[in-house]
């Protein structure tokens, strides 16, 4: 990919479009298509379509493994956190109406943090998985 | 075009055409499902099936060869293919006729979630009030199965890095 000048161009060109789409897909879920898990695949696919055309080696200084991988988990626990943050709040586990006085705005806080800590997990799960296929080989 | 492109995939030998294939197919099925009504499936399908996907299976290409080998033409596995698919057939055969409003899954539970109605212990009525009928079941209704799904996609990640970064002696930080 050394000595062609499309490719890296155009995709420096999309890659941002590519993440400002994916957290649209995210805020968006709750009135069009979308949610935490399209969210995350297609915020996944811009680092890896920057991986492809750049390398990995830019790609992991980017997205630093370690710090991805940590985001996996985090995301699950944000998630897990909303059910107990709901249970100490008195309701039941994942019972959004408490988290805010008027039940509906718990409802949409409630949706709006596990949709995050979904969408999280799956685009560092997705990257981490992409970056232990193409890192198999030494560098692309 | 569906059934094309599978049996294009079965026949062909040449591994990259292949997986260009396989996108093609996901993108197809996406397409359906979203003239089925079902745009949050076919965004998820069009994403993962066409577009990561491609790219693992590109990535895997790349570690082995290109070409598949030719193998002996054995008659087992295919009545077991067949058997199978006629049973799935079958089955569809007693499934309710598509946009029947009497089917099962149109008068149990949907009219309680288009209504969006959540009982509570303490026997009143909350409605959650998002637009997208989806977002509400799997947010709110169906939400200790997305945790549960999230948890899967985790575990999923979890696995392949044990698996793979311990044969290739990668540490992860940038090595």
């Amino acid at each position: 990919m050394k000595h062609q000048s499309i490719l890296p161009v155009v995709s420096k060109l999309l890659t941002p479009y590519i993440l400002l789409f994916a957290l649209h897909v995210q805020f968006h879920g709750d009135y069009g298509p979308g949610g935490g898990f399209q969210a995350g695949v297609i915020f996944a696919a811009g680092f890896i379509l920057y991986g492809l055309v750049f390398g990995l080696e830019a790609a992991r200084r980017v997205a630093p493994p370690l710090v991805i991988e940590r985001a996996a988990a985090l995301g699950v626990l944000l998630y897990a956190a909303v059910g107990v943050a709901t249970m100490i709040k008195g309701g039941t586990f994942l019972e959004y109406g408490v988290l805010a006085h008027d039940a509906v705005h718990g409802q949409h806080y409630g949706i709006l943090l596990i949709e995050a800590g979904v969408g999280i997990t799956v685009a560092s799960v997705m990257i981490v998985i992409f970056f232990s296929f193409a890192g198999r080989r030494g560098r692309p | 075009m569906l059934v094309t492109t599978a049996l294009a995939v079965v026949r062909l030998r040449s591994l990259f055409a292949t997986v260009m294939l396989t996108g093609i197919y996901s993108f197809l099925g996406a397409s359906w499902m979203f003239l089925l009504d079902a745009p949050d499936v076919a965004f998820t399908e069009a994403a993962v099936g066409a577009g990561i996907s491609t790219v693992l299976f590109l990535g895997t290409l790349s570690l082995t060869t290109r070409e598949e080998r030719p193998t002996r033409f054995r008659v087992l596995p295919l009545i077991v293919v067949l058997a199978t698919g006629a049973a799935l057939i079958y089955a569809t055969l007693d499934m309710p006729h598509y946009g029947d409003p009497q089917a099962p899954g149109h008068i149990r539970v949907a009219p309680e979630y288009i209504a969006d109605r959540v009982p509570t212990a303490g026997g009143d009525v909350l409605a959650v009030d998002i637009e997208n009928v989806v977002t509400t079941v799997l947010g709110s209704y169906r939400g200790y199965d997305t945790l549960g799904e999230t948890t899967v996609i985790f575990t999923a990640g979890v696995a392949v890095l044990l698996l793979l970064r311990r044969r290739s002696g990668d540490t992860g930080d940038g090595a």
